[in-house]
């Protein structure tokens, strides 16, 4: 194909969005509100997981050992349980440690200079974080089998109510967003395709004259790639102001919830749902489009 | 002797021996069962001017839309400028077009574009490079009389302008046919006798030009060729013919 060729029909691609602005407003709008709820939903999403995720990290199941086991094979029990593959991080913590933890938490260091001897004598310990708290009863089972491990605090029920949240999130989230984007495919092909009805004669003249099937689409199609380009820029912009915004007040207002819920930064969720939504809108115009001019080539 | 040269002298060979356009033994069944052409034998050599005349539901758009390739034959072969139409493939179509002028009775105009823009569509299709659009576009337009509106929009042309820049984008790529469907039905007699003068010149400079017509005054005066037909047949093919009457 010439250059002259191809210059022609991005100029018609870029003259058709003018002529037909209604249409191409209401194709635009129809992107941008699918588009909008698609990244609100992200965002609230990726921050929900990052939530969950956070508390599974903190959930950790502790070891104690049996009096009398000697410290190399305290440390060899520890480099047995660091060569598991579900282990994210394990921290030893010798009983004046534990102690000293302790008694700074609950009494203040004053009141436990009152305790002449360490109470938690002999409560040398491992912290055992998990990088899937799904694995846990797993690991639990296994530690029971070593005979110097005497006692293993853990929490089941918080194990299992993670897990199970995770995957309810995964689920639900993987539904809301196969629903969105059917919603918006039907939505959009259905006004490109009006759009483009009403200009099916244009098409018949084109292919009577000669016109490759190419040479007739590839303005309408390059129109639909640039109505879903813009339908994707603007909920993105409406979107970073938007959480922004939202962060600054949650964080101003609510200093108690802030200090424990750690939310993702508008820089990380854009990393992922600037160009997801651009690619996304950029797909839907062009499979919109392409589609429906088929549907009038037959001539 | 390459494969492509080899088609087109077999191409030419056909055309020499029956013609530019070559109906054999052609019908066209719709799906509602009737034929709307049943039989038909025609050929049109090069060089000649044809009517096709005949009343609603006679079969003339079907035949006008198998020479065009819009439908296919039910039976039988069709031959346009020597291409065999039942073995055509679909994206090949637009080159076979290219051999074609055609002119509608609405004028199927682009009505966003003005009147220069409307006849380089034509070239553009077949990247015509730009030097030659800007010679061959003035140079088409001062034949059929619209040298100096090719500023204007079509929208505010007459009907007779509007059909003139129709033929004018029909005849830019020196098509071997062209195929007028009731290129007079919309124009008053004034702009109907300066459209069929321009066509006989077209016709006089090489071009074979098919008319389907009903206008029965300039059939009977131009004394053409004339076929005639009825409920999908042809009822009368009559060199220097005039319109039948129905009854």
């Amino acid at each position: 194909m010439k250059i002259s060729t191809l210059l022609y029909t991005f100029k018609q691609g870029f003259i058709n969005i003018f002529k037909n602005k209604w249409y191409s407003m209401a194709s635009v709008a129809t992107i941008a509100a699918c588009l909008f709820l698609f990244g609100l939903f992200y965002a609230v999403l990726m921050n929900f997981q990052h939530i969950v995720k956070n508390a599974e990290e903190g959930v950790s199941v502790t070891v104690f050992f049996e009096a009398g086991t000697t410290d190399e094979r305290i440390q060899e029990i520890g480099e047995m349980i660091d060569a598991r593959v579900e282990i994210s991080d394990l921290v030893f913590v010798s009983d004046d440690e534990a102690w000293a933890t302790f008694a700074s938490e609950y009494y203040g260091e004053d009141y436990a200079l009152g305790f002449p001897e360490n109470p938690l004598e002999g409560e040398d310990n491992y912290e055992i974080y998990l990088s899937d708290v799904s694995l846990q009863s797993a690991l639990v089972t296994w530690l029971d089998s070593i005979p110097e491990v005497r006692k293993i605090n853990y929490s089941e029920l918080t194990a299992n109510t993670l897990s199970g949240a995770n995957l309810l999130i995964a689920y639900v989230s993987l539904g809301i967003i196969v629903i969105l984007l059917a919603v918006s495919v039907f939505l959009i092909s259905n006004t490109v395709s009006i759009g483009i009805s009403v200009r099916s004669e244009e098409i018949n003249i084109m292919k009577y004259i000669g016109a490759t099937d190419f040479f007739v689409r590839a303005p309408f199609v390059l129109e639909g790639m640039i109505i879903g380009l813009i339908g994707a820029a603007v909920p993105l912009g409406i979107i970073y102001s938007l959480y922004n915004y939202v962060l600054n007040y949650v964080v101003e207002r609510f200093t108690m919830l802030s200090s424990f819920l750690d939310f993702i930064s508008v820089g990380e969720i854009f990393s992922v749902l600037a160009p997801l939504s651009l690619l996304l809108g950029v797909g839907i115009g062009f499979l919109g489009s392409i589609t429906t001019v088929r549907k009038h080539l037959h001539v | 002797m390459t494969r492509k040269e080899l088609l087109k002298k077999k191409r030419e060979e056909m055309i020499e021996e029956n013609g530019v356009i070559f109906l054999d033994n052609v019908t066209k069944t719709y799906a509602t069962g009737t034929p709307a052409l049943n039989g038909i034998t025609l050929n049109i050599h090069r060089g000649e001017f044809v009517f096709i005349v005949g009343d609603s539901g006679s079969g003339k758009s079907t035949l006008i839309k198998l020479l065009l390739r819009e439908l296919k034959a039910s039976s039988g072969n069709v031959y346009v400028m020597g291409h065999d139409l039942a073995r055509l493939k679909h994206r090949k179509i637009p080159k076979f077009r290219r051999n074609i002028g055609v002119v509608f009775q609405d004028f199927r105009l682009l009505n966003d574009r003005n009147v220069y823009e409307n006849v380089a569509f034509a070239q553009r299709i077949i990247e015509t490079p730009i030097k030659e659009i800007r010679r061959n576009v003035p140079a088409i337009l001062a034949t059929v009389g619209l040298a100096g509106k090719y500023k204007a929009k079509t929208k505010q042309l007459s009907g007779g302008e509007q059909q003139r820049v129709a033929l004018a984008r029909a005849l830019v790529n020196n098509p071997g046919i062209l195929l007028a469907d009731e290129p007079t039905g919309n124009l008053d007699p004034k702009n109907s006798w300066e459209i069929m003068k321009l066509l006989e010149e077209i016709n006089e400079a090489g071009t074979t030009v098919v008319v389907v017509t009903h206008n029965r005054e300039i059939v009977n005066a131009m004394q053409k060729r004339v076929i005639a037909m009825k409920k999908g047949v042809i009822v009368s093919d009559e060199e220097e013919g005039g319109y039948i009457d129905e009854d």
